[in-house]
């Protein structure tokens, strides 16, 4: 009687866990050749979002809250900003996360969505080139940025910010 | 023996998850509408986004196309857009925080809809604070149309 309780009660000896490693390969649900990548991009939605939350929301702070918020912003406001190693750094973190997350986001969408295999190909393959372009546009644009433009003479444009005239005379 | 048992175990699932008796229903409840509205503002801001890395990109153009491009934000009707903008990121930010949350927290799952209800009560003074601070700014310095 107490020997019968004690074995119905702790958990079964003698019979595997479920998923032990002992399943045939064609009743599991992922294909092993994929490893583990949609567990890291599950992660990667977490870590990533967590990191955005702060990113965006310093970035709408310190361009529409505080100052001239909207009407400051205009090429000597973005000049002023990436003057500074900090804001660049801040400005090219939040660019690759974001686009990472949307596109993985969006990835998820069409899969659940789109039901033929050629429609989720198509929409997964403009995803990916006009994810890849935005990335690599914006991170060319955020080293390559010259503030102090001159002309041919060598004097500044009217639209550069004030720190250029310290620059060029 | 076994019917019984189970019997009990569904009954305090239903009694203890939904006190309506609503049994684990997830269509067309607050788990169903929170990730509705999760999927939506994110497609919404990822487009947004790849506009905004295209018109930040024309300060590679020159100054005047920056500044004719970006003088669009400053329209009313984008005002407006702006605040809708904010919106979609802030719900979108704190559903993703409270989804963290259910995902790790040990309490999370049990207390997914008071978090949806927190969700929408921060989402809500968060976005009187930057309405009004939004509108204040844009009236100050607009110079009519």
């Amino acid at each position: 009687m107490t020997a019968t309780n004690s074995e119905a009660t702790l958990p079964a000896q003698g019979i595997e866990a479920p998923r032990s490693g002992r399943i045939d390969p064609k009743y599991l649900r992922s294909n092993p050749s994929k490893g583990s990548f949609e567990m890291v991009a599950w992660v990667f939605m977490r870590v990533s979002g967590a990191a955005l939350v702060v990113l965006i929301f310093v970035h709408l702070w310190t361009n529409l809250m505080v100052g001239d918020g909207i009407h400051q912003i205009d090429f000597a406001f973005v000049a002023g900003k990436w003057a500074n190693p900090v804001w660049q750094f801040w400005d090219l973190t939040m660019l690759w996360l974001a686009m990472l997350h949307g596109t993985n986001g969006m990835r998820t969408i069409i899969n659940d969505y789109a039901e033929k295999d050629s429609t989720r190909l198509w929409l997964k393959s403009i995803l990916y080139l006009a994810s890849t372009v935005i990335i690599i546009l914006g991170t060319l644009v955020i080293f390559t940025f010259e503030p102090c433009l001159v002309d041919e003479s060598g004097t500044l444009l009217e639209y550069a910010p004030s720190f250029c005239q310290n620059v060029v005379n | 023996m076994p019917c019984d048992d189970a019997g009990k175990v569904t009954d305090v699932t239903q009694t203890k998850s939904t006190p309506g008796g609503r049994g684990t229903l997830y269509r067309g409840r607050e788990g169903m509408w929170s990730w509705v509205g999760h999927r939506i503002t994110g497609v919404g801001i990822f487009f947004f986004l790849l506009v905004h890395v295209l018109d930040t990109s024309l300060v590679r153009v020159s100054p005047e196309a920056y500044n004719a491009v970006i003088g669009a934000y400053k329209h009313p009707i984008m005002i407006l857009g702006e605040i809708g903008l904010v919106g979609a990121i802030v719900f979108h930010a704190f559903n993703g925080l409270r989804i963290i949350l259910v995902d790790f927290w040990k309490q999370g799952t049990r207390y997914h809809r008071q978090m949806l209800w927190a969700v929408l009560v921060l989402w809500f003074v968060t976005m009187v604070a930057f309405s009004v601070r939004h509108l204040m700014i844009f009236f100050e310095g607009w110079e009519g149309f």
